[in-house]
């Protein structure tokens, strides 16, 4: 069987997008700049999300992350002065064993996927059993059905979790009480 | 060649990785606050970009978790987008009432925690 | 009854006088001055003349009772405030009248005070004529005469002794009229320093004459006295309130041992001597310690001392006046003597004797002062006896009007001080040979230095040493010698109030007298053997006049030819006596050593001031050095217990184990920084290590 050419060419394209956003995120001085890049790549993600047959989770990606929590991360960066922080130091003392500890963690995650993974195809493509069109429905019935609802409570709980979550932020962001 | 042609979830795996150490190193060494926070985000999408590679794995796989019915990790996945929502809210606001006091937004100038 | 009623303008005119002085004297013309304060001095005599005579009458028809005008109650009040509890236990209340009291004791006093005070007035018109600090002097002596008449007239102690320091204080200004010089100025702190002393008794005397009486009014004391004479015969209390008494009476009227300012006193203008200093102030003491009559009649202890205080200083001062040189010092000396006279008549008991001779004293020694003024005038200011002589002819007045007054003094028959101190040798005798012994010996000291007196100024060949001084002498003016004269005139007749019953008279004086002294009479000589009595008052009387005598001829003996550089009898025959008597017994001298603490043996003061200074160091150097060694020792222990609780209690016990803690947390806190990425750091580690040993073990 031979594979599809435009997978693996969109796959590298938006996974190279999305390195090159997340380098710029974390090395940009201006936060408005990591925001944009941050943008970037949640978008590539949310594409990267339909090319696994996943369109639900990938509207939940451009709707919630690029268009509603990165909206929250610009406005809270209008509201605090970044002039300064821009001029300053962008990073901190420990840097250095920062990224050490980070290239220890990358060094194992490539010793344990390259150990896992000697002579054979791991974690194998799976087949679509049914068509995007059902995605939809077939997440809100695990969410939310009455016979078929595994996450119902859990649902309920991340809904109270959020109302407290806007309670908390609007304390703390508030002058005085 | 042939494996790099052939895009299988492990392909997504070493991505999420990457993203992840990327977001690590973020965390780990910005010193402004609010691009610690968008490199957790990263990281949490990291995580994301896993358990939606492997909700499409497990829709290959036989058994009670796998086969057609296999959505868990999208489910899982909206769950960590509710949760990094309010992750961002409630991390914006400590951050609001914290550069409020200190007249700063970098994350090492605040040791308070000591001792 | 116009002059009665009104007996408070009496001491009020001259207090007018004064006032005016003090406001108005430096813009005030001299006769302007003049006219006022003689003025109103001889208003106050014109009334008291009258208000004496209104008396009189007032009194034989109202059984000699004492006349008490009260015009307001001056200290203390009705409502009760001043409670206190007599000696007895029953409750008294304080109170003090500005009440004014006439009797015959006070009618005598206001008479000759005024008159006297009158003709020293006039006298002094003359006297001061080309003095600086005309209007002050007059209205000093205004002022003089406000508080003495107050003395004399008020009916209670409280407002005695008013009147009592205002004479000192004008006494005070008076002696230091010239205030530029300053022997003027130390005699007159001398006098007022000596005079407190004085006063301290009188004011302690006064508490326990209010103590034992429950009232200072004269009226209420002797009534008191008098009802329970005999329960209060010996009574301790009267005996420490009479010799208090006794001690202010001392102060004022120089009697030993406060007789010392007196002489000094002389530093002041010659009218304020012969007025303040021998005729009115002097005899304050006399007055009130005859106002007390009732009380000291009660303690034979205080008549005892009184008697004998008053002997002593007679001939003490008597034998001082026999060398000195200043004719004011020996009138000054002569006054004390005199003084003593009248304090020994009061002591034996012969109070209306002792008033007597106040009263024949004012006038002939007044007119010895005055006189004496005079012939300082002449001289030029000269006041050594060695450098005059020959003045008999020179200043006729003058000199006949003194030798009336030596006589009177001396004790020549018919003139006024014969009949008194006749009087007073006579009771003495009566009441001790010995202490008519000591008035004898002084009655013949006295005709003796006042003939030295006379024969040196007037008969003896002139001693004038310069000749610009013989050229100037000159009799006063009229303003002077008037008042001489009219002394003269009453240093004859005044004795003849007294006129004895022995010699044919009747003593108008005594009897007039009577009523104040009316206690006294009981306590007087038994009447045992009254014819035998009479023949002896015969000799003592003549042989007083014999020692008039004898003290004339010595003194003439001596002096009638002292020229030049003369030589003085008695330091020819006995040269330590007669040192010893012209420094005056050494006794301020001993009172610099004893009490003023002007001699020093080297660094150490000596006499009571020194005995104060030795407390003083004590009270520095040994009490204190002990307050302070116990503040120290306080204070060391306080710093070791603050060093033990610091270093010992806090620094082992408490700081201690949390120093231990700390340094056993040490390594722990090595790990805490506090930076929430570090944290992060570490768990990331953790996270590579947890999965390398997951993966790998």
């Amino acid at each position: 069987m031979n594979p599809p050419v435009a997978t693996p060419f969109f796959f590298y394209l938006l996974a190279t997008t999305m390195i090159v956003g997340g380098i710029l995120v974390i090395t940009r001085k201006n936060a408005v700049h990591s925001a944009l890049a941050l943008i970037t790549t949640l978008l590539a993600q949310a594409a990267l999300y339909l090319m696994l047959y996943a369109p639900f989770v990938a509207g939940v990606q451009i709707i919630l992350y690029a268009g509603g929590i990165m909206v929250l991360f610009l406005f809270v960066i209008m509201l605090i002065s970044i002039e300064r922080a821009a001029k300053e130091r962008q990073f901190n003392k420990q840097w250095l064993v920062g990224i050490a500890a980070a290239a220890a963690l990358g060094g194992l995650f490539i010793a344990i996927y390259t150990t896992t993974t000697k002579g054979k195809t791991l974690f194998p493509e799976g087949q679509v059993s049914y068509g995007e069109s059902q995605n939809t429905q077939a997440i809100a019935a695990l969410l939310f059905d009455r016979v078929h609802g595994t996450y119902m409570f859990a649902f309920e709980i991340a809904s109270l979790l959020l109302l407290v979550a806007i309670i908390g932020a609007v304390v703390m962001a508030k002058k005085r009480i | 060649m042939e494996a790099m042609l052939h895009i299988t979830t492990l392909h997504y795996l070493v991505l999420g990785a990457a993203l992840f150490l990327l977001g690590v190193i973020g965390v780990l060494t910005r010193r402004n606050v609010v691009i610690v926070l968008m490199s957790i985000e990263l990281i949490l999408n990291a995580v994301n970009l896993n358990l939606v590679a492997f909700s499409r794995y497990w829709q290959g796989m036989p058994g009670h978790l796998g086969g057609p019915g296999a959505l868990h990790g999208q489910v899982f996945a909206i769950f960590v987008i509710t949760d990094a929502a309010a992750e961002a809210a409630v991390g914006l606001g400590i951050l609001i009432a914290f550069f409020r006091n200190k007249e700063t937004v970098n994350v090492d100038e605040v040791n308070l925690l000591k001792w | 009854m116009l002059f009665l009623d009104h007996i408070w303008l009496i001491p009020l005119l001259p207090a007018v006088g004064a006032a005016l002085m003090f406001f108005f004297g430096r813009r005030l013309q001299k006769s302007t001055v003049s006219a006022v304060c003689v003025g109103s001095v001889v208003l106050a005599f014109l009334m008291a003349c009258g208000g004496v005579l209104q008396y009189t009458n007032w009194g034989a028809a109202n059984g000699h009772r004492p006349y008490e005008k009260i015009l307001y109650t001056w200290l203390g009040t009705d409502t009760g405030h001043l409670n206190y509890q007599k000696s007895d236990g029953t409750p008294a209340s304080f109170r003090a009248d500005a009440g004014f009291l006439l009797d015959p004791l006070s009618s005598i006093w206001l008479l000759f005070v005024t008159g006297v005070g009158m003709l020293i007035h006039i006298y002094s018109t003359g006297y001061m004529a080309h003095e600086g600090g005309y209007y002050r002097f007059f209205g000093y002596l205004n002022l003089f005469m406000f508080s003495m008449l107050t003395l004399i007239l008020a009916n209670n102690y409280v407002l005695m002794f008013v009147g009592w320091e205002g004479v000192g204080l004008c006494s005070y200004l008076l002696i230091g009229f010239y205030f530029h010089r300053k022997s003027a100025s130390d005699a007159a702190n001398k006098a007022f320093i000596v005079n407190r002393i004085g006063d301290a008794g009188f004011i302690l005397g006064m508490f326990f004459v209010a103590w034992l009486c429950g009232s200072l009014r004269f009226i209420d004391v002797t009534g008191f006295a008098r009802d329970h004479a005999a329960t209060l015969m010996g009574n301790p209390i009267v005996t420490a309130a009479t010799l208090l008494l006794f001690v202010g009476a001392c102060g004022k009227s120089a009697q030993l041992p406060l007789y010392v300012w007196l002489p000094d006193a002389m530093e002041g203008p010659t009218p304020v001597s012969a007025l303040i200093h021998a005729a009115t102030m002097v005899t304050a003491g006399v007055y009130m310690v005859a106002r007390s009559n009732a009380l000291f009649v009660l303690s034979r202890e205080s008549m005892l001392v009184v008697a004998i205080v008053g002997a002593l200083t007679a001939i003490f001062a008597a034998s001082i006046g026999l060398v000195q040189n200043d004719i004011k010092r020996v009138l000054a000396y002569s006054t004390v003597s005199q003084l003593g006279y009248m304090f020994l008549a009061l002591g034996v008991g012969a109070f209306s004797a002792g008033v007597f001779h106040v009263f024949t004293h004012a006038f002939f020694k007044a007119l010895l002062f005055l006189g004496a003024g005079s012939v300082i005038h002449a001289m030029s200011g000269e006041q050594d006896m060695r450098n005059m002589g020959a003045l008999s002819e020179k200043i006729p007045v003058t000199f006949r009007t003194m030798l009336v007054a030596t006589l009177a003094i001396a004790g020549i028959p018919i003139l006024a001080g014969f009949f008194s101190k006749d009087e007073i040798l006579w009771q003495a005798w009566k009441f001790s040979p010995y202490l008519w012994a000591i008035g004898f010996a002084t009655a013949l000291m006295t005709a003796f230095y006042m003939f030295r007196l006379m024969y040196l100024t007037f008969w003896s060949p002139s001693r004038v040493t310069s000749h610009e001084v013989e050229h100037h002498i000159h009799e006063s003016p009229k303003s002077m010698t008037v008042p001489l004269v009219v002394l003269a005139f009453f240093s004859i007749t005044a004795g003849w109030l007294g006129w004895p019953a022995s010699l044919g008279g009747s003593n108008h004086f005594e009897k007039f007298l009577e009523p104040v002294f009316a206690n006294a009479a009981e306590k007087e000589a038994p009447p045992a053997n009254e014819s035998g009595l009479g023949l002896t008052e015969y000799l003592l009387m003549g042989l007083s006049v014999a020692a008039a005598g004898v003290g004339w001829l010595m003194a003439s003996r001596a002096y009638s030819n002292a020229g030049k550089g003369y030589t003085e009898p008695i330091a020819a025959a006995a040269p330590p006596v007669y040192d010893t008597l012209l420094n005056k017994y050494y006794v301020d001298e001993g009172y610099d050593y004893v009490f003023t603490g002007r001699r020093k043996l080297g660094d150490v003061r000596l006499g009571v001031m020194g005995l104060g200074e030795a407390s003083s160091w004590f009270d520095s150097h040994v009490i204190d050095g002990a307050v302070n060694a116990a503040g120290w020792i306080t204070r060391s222990t306080a710093t070791f217990s603050s060093w033990w609780d610091k270093w010992i209690i806090d620094g082992i016990g408490v700081n201690g184990p949390a120093i231990l803690a700390r340094m056993l947390s040490y390594p722990a806190r090595l790990f805490e920084w506090g930076l929430v990425q570090w944290y992060a750091l570490v768990m990331t580690a953790g996270l590579v290590g947890f999965v390398f040993y997951y993966v790998y073990h």
